[in-house]
């Protein structure tokens, strides 16, 4: 069970969060010149890796913001939260 | 039984309280203090419960949670009994009761026994390979398996006792109240850490506590006196808060921990009653310290399983601690030093010691010294090759080992006793450790596993940490923690430490015998009859990991989870496959490392308090009115309201007659009510629905579908325009939720630039729908001076208005294709408005409906609901709601969906309405649709999506999704049921009134 720093409350226990996927997917603008396969990318692949992961997080039963967090999935290690639009501190 | 196995040698033991208690109806003594396991020691009985497999008699074999054998059944109350407990954890209490398990028609008598006789031919995975083929068979097998298996009986009626949760934070936590732990307790308390120390016994000490031996001083005190003090001491410390009878179960990451308190279990009837009976700590910890000990490991050898057969180091602690003899004639077989202080223990309480047999050459160490000059007989370099006595043990044969280890040589001696003490090493209890993602190392010297570096703010001290000496215990400890905790100096600095050291160091996996392994029963696993020879005949067969072994012979697969063998079964999975046991690895140990009952995980969310229950501020009425409830999500919705004898289908029937012919009212308050303000609302709007919002008027409503970005259907409803930048929208009951949190993810993560608010509001105001022809006439008795003419208040909008000093907002839109108001009042006073409604409407015959009435209404127009017409891969198109989607918008939510590959296909399933031949013969939800039933094999073109019997048309009525349903209006098909087939036609979807002249009427 996480302990998860929100950058809007401080810590809280995972059980007032949901977790929403992964980061940095950024919705097309121009979604209409998109082949199927294009927006399939977008739509459906999402990374599933061992090691550092962006993801996004909602502290649904606090101050419902979203904001984003780098997970190391192999040991769930939390190396930075940040907020939505600003980029990840570490690689 | 008029032995007398009770000394009284023991300050832990009571013996001016005399406690009665049953095991398998036979009425016994013990005293305060005892486990079930010590008091039926006393009592000379060993025999307790039959194996798993065989059936084999099994005794008492440890004195703690590793117990495989002793596990029996506690209480005969249906609501209260439980299965699988360990007697050698079970405080003695007036009035316990506790059978065998796993033994039919007694433990002294078992017929399942019989498999014992036939046991070569029941090898590892045996009822895989055998049971299985023919397959045919396996309901014939089965009978017979499950009436001979199984351990213990599960309650069948609803547990009574009370339990609960509660959260708990801490600097420090100590997991242990051994030796280490009280060091670690009372070096974090005196430095100002909030400190937690947690036992699982009802006292602190662990085993040093009762070790009373000449070899063992701290500062000149035996160690147990030294300890003592040191417990005492404890009492001073503010910051220190101990719990005892208290096991933790898990260990998550970031330092979360579950812990279970035991309030009442050794508590009389009587006393019990009416209290919480266990907690469960969630506890989050700053730090942790691992101070669980380590457990002693049994020898595999032949017949190793007999009842008798009991560690080494529990017989030392039934007869130092609860004052029992295990027997009066002990032989010790061990592989270590520690087997000889149980032999002196015995001694010096004046316990016949048979003799000592040692696989190892020698031991040079003091206490084995001590030991010699007690006069003890050592079989030095001699193992034993077997075992006789069916129900307890009474003799051991032993033979000396050759160099290698590997065969036995020389004569057989013969040895009478009554009680096997045995002694394999021991084996750090690292399971916390790795639950919490620790990674462990191996160490040959001493072959056991020991915690790497935690990444985690934990540290293992103790024998968990694999120091077994007491001085490195109590140094090694003393400065992990002071590291730890970023500490100067303690307590325990300097102190002069005496013990024995054991130098000589030797370990067989498996002991040779005299006859081949093929004759011999070498137990590995004690409560799943698994052997060294399964274990093997695994890896014969190809299994190479161990977690494939552990399933393919179910070894530690039992309650026990495995505790006690664990080491051995890898061991000899490492000797078979040649490879080192490091690169082996272990299997994983998951959470719980005890069992929990269900009760205690659950806590107080039972009953009522499983979930939250919505009410909405007209529950009351309904519930005065006799009104069925439907659960809606949370809420609580007014299903239908029967009247005198009615069947629900009469209510309803009679509910959506009425609702057409004059009036009818709904509670329509638990719809999702959203408001949305802000200069963007607009866009925002136009954005997460498919149709167009720009051009929508202040005082207008219109309804929108919402889709998921797959172009799926999610969810639809009514918003109005309040004003200039104000909304307020609906949703369906079920999803208000997840649209104010969908609508929040994409202002927060796609388009935060816009300027635009949501406000959740479903609460703050109570619906009263009115529908029917004849509902302007009551709303105008209500309202008097609101203007109803439809030039004024057409279909669609919407008004502000007073009733009497009560602010409203009556929205003039349709669920059921009637002329319809709902109207929007502060919570507060929704029962007041639907009281006031209901009087006007009297002589209307206004009839009060529920969701089942407003269902069918609903689908005789052929509107549909998002979640029981769609499932999440139905599209708008799908629907045959093409109009709602904008055709003029460059983009909105799943619109780029929408013409995906997949979605354009003409063969999706697609709503349809439905007709049976049979007018009366109504569908059921969810019956499958096809078109030729002797085509095998038999296509599935779709389903009934809603089916009710419409009064208003007299007849059955239908929605379903079927295959390319667009193309098919007119076409026969079949819905064939269990007993016959019906007749159906493809129609249109919607069933009346399809100039929707209903609306104005
Ligand atoms: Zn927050």
């Amino acid at each position: 069970m996480f302990l998860i720093n929100c950058p809007y409350c401080g810590e809280r226990d995972q059980s007032e969060f949901s977790s929403g996927g992964e980061a940095h997917i950024v919705r097309p603008k121009q979604p209409k010149e998109l082949s199927d396969d294009q927006w399939a990318e977008f739509l459906f692949m999402r990374k599933n890796i061992k090691g550092v992961q962006f993801e996004r997080w909602n502290h649904a039963h606090g101050c419902r913001k979203w904001f984003n967090m780098a997970r190391d999935t192999s040991n769930d290690k939390i190396h930075a939260v940040y907020k939505m639009g600003e980029k990840p501190p570490i690689k | 039984m008029s032995k007398n196995l009770r000394i009284t040698n023991s300050k832990f033991i009571d013996q001016t309280s005399r406690i009665s208690f049953k095991f398998d109806g036979k009425t016994l003594y013990g005293f305060k203090g005892d486990t079930l396991a010590s008091a039926l020691l006393a009592n000379d009985i060993h025999l307790v419960g039959r194996s798993f497999k065989y059936h084999r008699p099994r005794g008492i074999m440890t004195c703690g949670s590793e117990e495989p054998n002793a596990i029996v059944q506690l209480g005969n109350d249906p609501s209260m009994t439980e299965p699988n407990t360990r007697a050698t954890e079970i405080e003695l209490y007036e009035g316990l009761e506790a059978t065998s398990q796993n033994c039919w028609p007694s433990v002294n008598f078992d017929i399942g026994a019989i498999n014992n006789f036939f046991s070569p031919f029941i090898p590892a995975a045996f009822y895989y390979k055998t049971f299985m083929w023919p397959a045919s068979f396996w309901e014939k097998y089965e009978y017979f398996i499950r009436k001979s298996a199984g351990l213990g009986k599960s309650p069948t009626k609803p547990d009574r006792d009370i339990y609960d949760h509660r959260y708990l934070h801490c600097d420090v936590l100590i997991i242990g109240g051994g030796i280490s732990g009280i060091i670690a307790a009372k070096t974090a308390a005196q430095n100002n850490l909030n400190t937690v120390l947690l036992e699982d016994k009802n006292n602190l000490g662990g085993t040093t506590i009762f070790q009373n031996n000449e070899c063992f001083k701290i500062n000149n005190s035996y160690s147990n006196e030294w300890l003592s003090k040191e417990i005492v001491s404890l009492n001073s410390l503010k910051n220190l808060t101990i719990k005892t009878r208290t096991t933790l179960a898990a260990y998550h990451s970031y330092n979360y921990l579950l812990a279970r308190e035991n309030l009442t279990d050794h508590l009389s009837l009587n006393e019990k009653k009416d209290k919480i009976r266990q907690r469960l700590w969630k506890i989050r910890a700053k730090k942790v310290i691992i101070a669980t000990g380590a457990m002693e490991r049994p020898l595999i050898f032949n017949n190793n399983d007999r009842p008798g057969i009991i560690l080494s180091s529990s017989i030392k602690k039934y007869i130092d601690y609860y004052g029992v003899k295990c027997g009066q004639k002990i032989s010790l077989f061990t592989n270590n030093d520690t087997a000889y202080e149980t032999a002196i223990s015995l001694s010096k309480s004046g316990v016949n010691v048979n003799s000592v047999i040692d696989i190892r050459d020698k031991s040079n160490s003091s206490i084995v010294k001590e030991a010699e000059k007690l006069g003890i007989k050592i079989h030095w370099k001699h193992t034993v090759v077997n075992t006789n006595g069916y129900k307890k043990i009474k003799s051991i044969e032993l033979m000396k080992l050759s160099d290698d280890g590997t065969n036995v040589v020389g004569n057989k001696l013969n040895e009478e006793c009554d009680c096997l003490g045995i002694s394999g090493g021991w084996t750090p209890r690292v399971h916390l450790f790795t639950q919490s993602g620790g990674k462990l190392k191996f160490r040959d010297k001493d072959n056991v596993f020991l915690p790497t570096k935690s990444k985690s703010e934990q540290i293992s001290i103790g024998s968990c940490n694999g120091d077994f000496e007491l001085d490195d215990v109590i140094k090694n400890s003393n400065n992990l923690i002071k590291e730890f905790l970023n500490i100067n100096s303690s307590d325990y600095e300097n102190l002069e430490i005496n013990c024995s050291r054991e130098i000589d160091k030797k370990n067989i996996w498996l002991l040779p015998s005299d006859k081949p392994l093929g004759k011999t029963k070498p137990f590995l696993d004690f409560q799943n009859d698994s052997t060294a020879k399964d274990v093997k005949l695994a890896l014969r067969e190809g299994f190479k990991s161990i977690e494939h072994v552990k399933r393919y012979t179910t070894t530690g697969m039992g309650t026990d989870q495995g505790k006690l063998s664990n080491m051995h079964a890898l061991g000899i999975i490492a000797e078979t496959a040649e490879v080192k046991m490091g690169e082996l690895g272990t299997t994983t140990f998951r959470p719980p490392y005890t069992p929990l009952t269900f009760g205690t995980i659950v806590g107080r969310n039972v009953g009522k308090f499983f979930d939250i229950t919505r009410k909405t501020p007209i529950h009351d009425w309904h519930v005065e009115k006799k009104a069925e409830f439907e659960n809606v999500g949370q809420w609580k919705r007014a299903w239908y309201y029967p009247k005198e004898n009615e069947t629900m289908h009469q209510a309803v029937q009679r509910e959506s007659k009425a609702a057409r012919d004059s009036a009818g009212i709904l509670d329509a308050s638990t719809l999702g009510k959203i408001d949305i303000q802000g200069t963007d609302s607009s866009e925002f709007l136009n954005r997460v629905y498919t149709n167009d919002w720009s051009k929508l008027e202040i005082g207008k409503c219109r309804y929108g579908l919402m889709l998921n970005e797959d172009g799926m259907v999610y969810d639809d409803g009514v918003t109005t325009r309040l004003g200039e930048n104000h909304y307020l929208m609906t949703t369906t009951t079920g999803g208000a939720a997840n649209v104010l949190s969908k609508m929040e993810d994409y202002l927060q993560t796609e388009w935060p630039e816009l300027d635009v608010y949501f406000t959740s509001v479903t609460d703050h105001y109570g619906t009263v729908s009115i529908c029917g022809p004849n509902s302007k006439k009551i709303l105008s008795k209500v309202i008097p001076d609101l203007d109803l003419s439809d030039e004024n208040f057409p279909h669609m909008s919407f008004k502000n208005a007073m009733i009497g000093k009560i602010r409203c907002r009556v929205m003039r839109i349709s669920f059921t294709g009637e002329q319809s108001y709902e109207i929007n009042v502060q919570s507060g006073y929704a029962k007041s408005l639907w009281e006031k409604c209901f009087d006007a409407g009297k002589e209307f015959n206004i009839t009060p409906y529920g969701t089942e009435t407003m269902h069918l209404l609903r689908a005789e127009k052929g509107f549909i609901i998002a979640g029981q017409d769609t499932d999440g891969t139905i599209t708008p198109v799908d629907l045959q709601m093409d109009w709602i989607i904008s055709k003029k918008k460059y983009d909105f939510v799943g619109k780029r969906s929408l013409y995906r590959t997949d979605t354009i296909r003409e063969d999706r399933k697609q709503l349809v309405g439905l007709l049976t031949d049979d007018p009366n013969e109504v569908l059921e939800e969810g019956a499958q649709i096809v078109e030729d039933a002797n085509k095998k094999p038999v296509e599935m073109l779709g389903h009934v999506t809603s089916s009710y019997f419409s009064p208003n048309l007299n007849k059955s009525i239908a929605l379903a999704v079927v295959k390319s349903g667009k193309k098919l209006n007119g076409k026969k098909m079949i819905v064939p049921m269990k007993n016959k087939t019906i007749g159906v036609t493809i129609t249109e979807t919607v069933f009346l009134d399809k100039k929707n002249k209903r609306l104005n009427a």
